[in-house]
C-alpha cells in the first residue's frame, strides 16, 4: 500500500471516528451510574451493563413538573406521526398524479407556488397558525399538530411524486385512457403499482421530519400532548434536583432510536429523499 | 344520451381539479394567506394579543433598536456562514477519500450520514455533553495529564457560537457528502483517463477537471445549508438555549423568545418577516437561474 493510499485511509477513519464518538459517548455514559460519571471520563467504559438510566428515562424521569419519563411522550410522536404521514403521503401521490397526468391550466402554476411552500421559513406561520389553532380549539392539542404536519408536509410529498411521475410515459397513462379507464382505474391500477418507491421516499422523509420537528411541537402543543423532542428538552433543562447525565442521554438515544432504526434498515431511500428534497426544495 | 356524456366529460376535466383543490386551497390559506396576515401583523401595535390596526413601521423601528436583535443576526452570518463553508469542505473532501476505491465503502458512508436522521434536539443534547466544562472534553483531557488545558466555549459568550457550528456541521456535512459523492460518480471516466494519458496528476484532475464540473452540486448543496442555517431553531435551543445570557440567539431563536414568551408578537412577527427577506433573496436567485436553465 503506498503512502497516499495509508493517508486516504487514515483521514477516512478519522472522520468515522469523529462521527461515532458522540453516538458511543452517548450510549456509554446511559448506562453508568451517576457515581461513575463523576469519577470517570467521557470515554470511560461503564463496569457493567447497567439499564437503570433507561428504566427512568423511559417511566420515572421528570420533565418539569410530571415525573412520568419519556413513555406518554414517545407514544404521543406516534400518535402524532402515523396519521400525518399516511394523510401527507397519499394527498401527495394524489396531487403529483394530477399534476403530471390529467394538467390543466394553471397547474404549474399551482406547482410554483407550492414549491415556494417548501422554502419559507416557517416563524413567517408560526403566529397566525397559532391564532387559527386557537379558534378551532386545536390548541395545545396532538390532533392540532397532526393538521400543522400534514398542511406544511404536502409540499414535499407533491413534490416527490410529481417528479417520479414525470418520468411514467404519458402514452401508458393516454392509452388507458383511450380503452375507457377513468381517472381512478389508471391511478389504481397503472400508477400506483409503480409507486413504491417514491411512497418509502415519502414517508421515510415525513417520518423523519415529523418525528424530530421541534418548532411546531414546542409552540403549538403543551403539558401532556407534547411530542418526544419537546420531552427530551424538557427533561434535559429541568432545573430539579441532581443533574442526571445518564437519564438525559438514555431519553436522547429513546428519543432517536425511530429515526435512526428507519436510517438503517432504509438507507438508500432515506438519502434519495433528502436529495430530492433538497435539489428542487 | 348527449347530455349524459357531456356531464360524465365535465365530470372527467372537473375531478383531478377537485382532487387537488384541498391542496391548493390549504396552500393558498395556511402559505400564502397567512404570511399576508404575519405581514399584517408586522404592521401593528400588537403586544400580547393581535391587535388589528395600522402603526406604521413601529415594530421594524424596535427591532432596529434591539441590540438582542443585532447579536441575533450577527450570530447567523458567524455561524451560517462557517457552517455552509465547513459543510461544504469537509462534505467534499470525504466524497473525494471514499471515492478512492475504498473498502466497506457502504458501511463507511452510513457511517458518516447518520446524524442527519437524528432531531437537532439529540444533537444539541449529545453535544451539550461532551462540551460541558465539568465531565466533558476538558475534564478528559486533564485527567490524561495536561492539567492547565481549557476547552470552555460552551459557557463562553465569546466562543459559544462556534460550539453550535460544531454540532451543525456534525450533523450536516455527510448529507454534502452524499450529494458531491453522487456528483462524482457522474464524472465521465474518459475525460480522467485522457488527462492521465495526458500526464496530469490525480491531485491536478480533481482541481481542474472535476471539482469545476461538481459546480451544480456545489449550488444545490450551498441552497439547502443556506436554508437550514437560516431556520436553525433546535439545535440553539437544546445546545446553549441561546445563552450565555443571549450571546448565541439567532432570528429564530429571537422570535420565539419575543412572540411566544415575552408577548411581543409585533416584534416577533417583524423579526419573521425579515427572515423571510433573507430566504427571498436567496431563493430569487436560484429560481431565476433553474428557470433559465430550463429554458435552455
Amino acid at each position: 500500500m503506498s503512502l497516499s493510499r495509508v493517508l486516504i485511509y487514515s483521514l477516512v477513519l478519522l472522520a468515522a471516528v469523529f462521527y461515532l464518538l458522540p453516538l458511543f459517548v452517548m450510549l456509554m455514559t446511559s448506562l453508568k451510574d451517576l457515581e461513575e460519571i463523576r469519577s470517570g471520563t467521557l470515554l470511560s467504559l461503564p463496569q457493567g451493563l447497567n439499564f437503570d438510566a433507561w428504566s427512568k428515562a423511559w417511566g420515572t424521569a421528570c420533565t418539569g413538573v410530571d415525573c412520568n419519563g419519556m413513555k406518554g411522550f414517545f407514544w404521543n410522536s406516534v400518535l402524532i406521526v402515523v396519521p400525518a404521514v399516511i394523510i401527507s403521503t397519499i394527498l401527495g401521490a394524489l396531487n403529483g398524479y394530477v399534476l403530471t397526468k390529467w394538467r390543466f391550466r394553471g397547474s404549474n402554476l399551482f406547482f410554483g407556488m407550492l414549491l415556494i411552500g417548501t422554502m419559507i421559513p416557517f416563524q413567517v406561520i408560526l403566529l397566525p397558525m397559532a391564532r387559527t389553532l386557537g379558534f378551532l380549539g386545536l390548541a395545545g392539542t396532538t390532533s392540532g399538530l397532526i393538521m400543522v404536519h400534514i398542511i406544511y408536509g404536502l409540499a414535499f410529498t407533491t413534490l416527490f411524486f410529481r417528479n417520479y411521475y414525470i418520468s411514467i410515459p404519458n402514452e401508458l397513462v393516454n392509452a388507458a385512457r383511450i380503452d375507457g379507464a377513468g381517472f381512478w382505474l389508471i391511478f389504481f391500477r397503472i400508477v400506483l403499482p409503480i409507486s413504491v418507491p417514491i411512497v418509502v421516499v415519502s414517508v421515510i422523509w415525513q417520518f423523519t421530519q415529523i418525528w424530530n420537528d421541534f418548532l411546531f411541537g414546542v409552540v403549538y402543543s403543551s403539558g401532556d400532548a407534547q411530542p418526544i423532542t419537546v420531552a427530551l428538552n424538557n427533561l434535559v433543562n429541568t432545573s430539579m434536583g441532581v443533574k442526571e447525565y445518564n437519564v438525559d442521554m438514555a431519553a436522547a438515544i429513546i428519543a432517536a432510536l425511530p429515526t435512526l432504526l428507519v436510517y438503517i434498515v432504509a438507507g438508500k431511500y432515506f438519502v434519495r429523499g433528502l436529495t430530492a428534497g433538497a435539489v428542487k426544495g | 344520451m348527449n347530455v349524459s356524456s357531456s356531464s360524465r366529460q365535465s365530470l372527467g376535466t372537473l375531478l383531478p381539479k377537485i382532487v387537488v383543490a384541498p391542496t391548493f386551497v390549504v396552500t393558498l390559506v395556511f402559505i400564502y394567506g397567512f404570511m399576508l396576515w404575519n405581514a399584517w401583523l408586522s404592521f401593528s401595535s400588537s403586544r400580547m394579543l393581535p391587535k388589528y390596526d395600522w402603526a406604521g413601521f413601529i415594530q421594524y423601528e424596535k427591532l432596529f433598536a434591539n441590540d438582542r436583535w443585532w447579536v441575533a443576526a450577527q450570530n447567523l452570518l458567524v455561524f451560517g456562514g462557517l457552517f455552509i463553508v465547513i459543510c461544504l469542505l469537509v462534505g467534499l473532501f470525504l466524497a473525494i477519500f471514499l471515492d478512492q476505491k475504498i473498502r466497506a465503502e457502504g458501511a463507511i458512508r452510513t457511517i458518516y450520514l447518520y446524524p442527519m436522521a437524528l432531531s437537532f434536539i439529540v444533537t444539541g443534547t449529545v453535544w451539550k455533553w461532551i462540551l460541558n466544562p465539568e465531565l466533558g472534553i476538558q475534564r478528559m483531557v486533564r485527567e490524561m495529564g495536561f492539567e492547565s488545558f481549557s476547552f470552555d466555549w460552551l459557557v463562553n459568550a465569546d466562543m459559544a457560537i462556534y460550539t453550535v457550528v460544531l454540532a451543525g456541521v456534525w450533523q450536516s456535512s455527510g448529507f454534502v457528502m452524499a450529494l458531491c459523492l453522487a456528483g462524482l460518480r457522474g464524472v465521465d471516466e474518459n475525460v480522467v483517463k485522457a488527462a492521465r494519458v495526458d500526464g496530469a496528476s490525480m491531485p491536478l484532475i480533481y482541481r481542474r477537471i472535476i471539482i469545476p464540473g461538481l459546480g451544480p452540486v456545489f449550488f444545490s448543496a450551498l441552497i439547502v445549508l443556506t436554508h437550514i442555517a437560516i431556520k436553525s431553531f433546535d439545535l440553539i435551543v437544546a445546545l446553549t438555549g441561546g445563552g450565555p445570557g443571549y450571546a448565541t440567539d439567532v432570528p429564530a431563536t429571537f422570535m420565539y423568545t419575543y412572540s411566544f414568551t415575552r408577548g411581543q408578537i409585533g416584534l416577533g412577527s417583524a423579526a419573521s418577516m425579515m427572515m423571510l427577506m433573507a430566504v427571498v433573496a436567496i431563493i430569487v436567485p436560484y429560481l431565476y437561474s433553474e428557470l433559465r436553465e430550463r429554458k435552455q
